[in-house]
């Protein structure tokens, strides 16, 4: 689309994207570029001899069983994120669509917790779990369950997923509950008067209506486990314990930061990028889809 | 309502509360352990009614940070720097991605398209996955420890104008016509007539951005290293990862409520902007 009215002017135009153009070239272009060259040289041990190795980094990434076990969490990880919280939003939404009294309060609390930061989630969930004070582990110990996040694996990426659930849930309410208001209520009654329950009025109508909102939300939320929980993580459980929640962005600034290894960071960087540009390219399709719906 | 089935809207209540109990609790649990002292925190169980601190434990986090701990930065430093933040963020973004979009939309020039692809591709990329070379461009730039590190390099953006580029191309043409016979120049246009209009859009793209800013955690992680320049939200995480034989858990509580209401009250008071902001930022 092209306006047909413009304005004549040669240096204007430019001034005007000028700054733009040059905050995404220093901080967007140059970064990404040396990304890709440092993923392709090594350092020796004290950082004085720098080498071009090709794709060696790269080789030695896919020759690494713990990249293996970090990729793989960070799949199981972003699909249960993704799932139980289009889940449980989806679930919401629709209760909140029923109900006419005390609609607006549930929408409000349901709202906050977009507002709070990843990495204050984390406290406050740690806060809650904590072994020793934590309310929830306490409740827990009194029905024989012992929750240790701190020692035990399972449990902290229980936890992680928990507080990244909470954190995303709103989110996804909102744009659930948008999506089922934009539904005609003339089809929904017309399938009441046809004899349609509650139940399958939902299955038949909203639920297929719904399905562009779903996949646009469910990229999002992959994006999200994959970058977004890196507060969490860095809150609660900074990788740990052992490798349990070690996924792919917090190895990519645990490598690069806390290990010096600059060029397999930048290896998993690149890699990573890969992934994202992936992800909205799947995004910027079904766009395009629905737009000729 | 269609029908009217008093158990299913029982149902829709009841699943509804549940809802809200688990998300509140977390947040009123760190609201009752910020007005305790220190002992009672200490204590199992912990309660879970407000005590008589709270006036007490905010003085304490906002004028001494987390008491007992060398390093450790008052909170009305903090609070202020991701004030500053938050601020620079949503207004950088807005300043210079409506400039960019007023280009873009009304006028024609060489290289137009390229530069509205290299805005474009920028869309893909969070600033997580670049993080070790754009450390290394910031602290050639010598932006280490100051704002200008923190704010400048996440407003490059294209969201915003993408936002501001479809709301232009929506504004009629007359209104450019009427502007051009009357002799107004572009600049003039920009501020009497698509400035002014474009005034909601703004205002729910400052709610997203501020939200945005504030909530940064990686980024001032790794350029601050004064503790003049850290930012509440990084300061909170780094208190909470220090192993403590006596953790203060009341002034940590008070420094994670502190760092988490000025976002939700943007959020709960601009609700109608956000809501907005959030469907059309996003898409």
């Amino acid at each position: 689309m092209e306006k047909r009215v413009t304005f004549n002017e040669r240096l204007l135009p430019y001034l005007l994207v000028a700054p733009q153009i040059v905050i995404t070239l220093v901080f967007f272009f140059w970064p990404s570029g040396q990304a890709i060259w440092q993923s392709m040289l090594t350092e020796d041990a004290f950082g004085g001899n720098t080498k071009f190795v090709w794709f060696d980094n790269f080789a030695h990434l896919f020759g690494d069983p713990n990249y293996y076990a970090s990729a793989r969490l960070t799949l199981v990880f972003s699909a249960l994120v993704a799932s139980i919280g289009l889940a449980v939003s989806l679930l919401l939404a629709v209760m909140a669509d029923r109900v006419i009294r005390g609609a607006s309060v549930y929408k409000m609390i349901l709202v906050w917790p977009y507002a709070v930061a990843p990495a204050v989630v984390g406290v406050l969930f740690g806060f809650l779990f904590n072994p020793s004070v934590g309310v929830i582990a306490w409740m827990l110990a009194a029905i024989g369950i012992e929750f240790n996040y701190v020692i035990n694996g399972n449990q902290a990426l229980i936890l992680v997923l928990f507080a990244a659930v909470w954190n995303q849930i709103s989110y996804n309410f909102l744009f659930f509950l948008a999506g089922l208001q934009s539904i005609p209520k003339s089809l929904i009654e017309a399938a009441a008067i046809d004899g349609a329950g509650p139940g399958k009025r939902f299955w038949d109508i909203a639920f297929p209506l719904l399905s562009p909102t779903g996949f646009f939300l469910l990229v999002i939320n992959i994006i999200y486990a994959f970058f977004g929980t890196f507060g969490i993580i860095g809150s609660l459980t900074q990788g740990g314990p052992g490798q349990a929640t070690n996924i792919l962005i917090w190895k990519v600034y645990n490598d690069g930061f806390r290990g010096q290894d600059l060029g397999g960071s930048s290896a998993q960087s690149v890699i990573l990028m890969i992934v994202v540009i992936g992800l909205t390219f799947v995004q910027f399709r079904f766009i395009e889809r629905r737009v000729h719906y | 309502m269609v029908e009217n089935r008093p158990w299913v809207t029982f149902l829709s209540h009841f699943v509804l509360i549940i809802g809200l109990i688990v998300i509140a609790f977390p947040v009123w649990m760190t609201f009752v352990a910020s007005t305790h002292d220190q002992e009672t925190m200490l204590r199992s169980p912990v309660p879970i009614w407000p005590g008589p601190y709270l006036l007490e434990n905010y003085w304490t986090v906002l004028t001494e940070g987390y008491r007992n701990r060398p390093g450790t930065v008052p909170l009305y430093i903090t609070l202020t720097n991701s004030m500053i933040m938050a601020l620079g963020v949503a207004i950088g973004k807005i300043f210079i991605s409506i400039i960019a979009a007023f280009a873009i939309v009304y006028f024609r020039f060489p290289f137009r398209m390229a530069f509205f692809w290299a805005i474009f591709v920028t869309l893909m990329l969070p600033v997580e996955v670049r993080i070790v070379p754009t450390y290394g461009v910031v602290a050639g730039l010598g932006m280490l420890d100051s704002y200008s590190g923190l704010i400048v390099p996440l407003i490059a953006s294209a969201t915003a104008t993408f936002l501001f580029r479809q709301f232009f191309l929506s504004v009629p043409d007359e209104l450019t016509e009427a502007a051009r016979v009357d002799g107004a120049s572009p600049m003039r246009f920009f501020w009497d007539i698509l400035l002014p209009m474009s005034r909601t859009s703004i205002a729910a793209l400052f709610v997203i951005q501020f939200i945005y800013g504030w909530n940064q955690y990686l980024w001032p992680l790794l350029i601050t290293t004064k503790e003049s320049f850290y930012t509440v939200v990084m300061a909170v995480s780094r208190q909470a990862n220090v192993v403590d034989s006596v953790p203060s858990w009341n002034l940590l509580m008070a420094m994670a409520m502190l760092a988490m209401l000025p976002p939700v009250l943007v959020v709960v008071f601009m609700q109608r902007q956000f809501v907005r902001g959030l469907v059309e930022v996003e898409k």
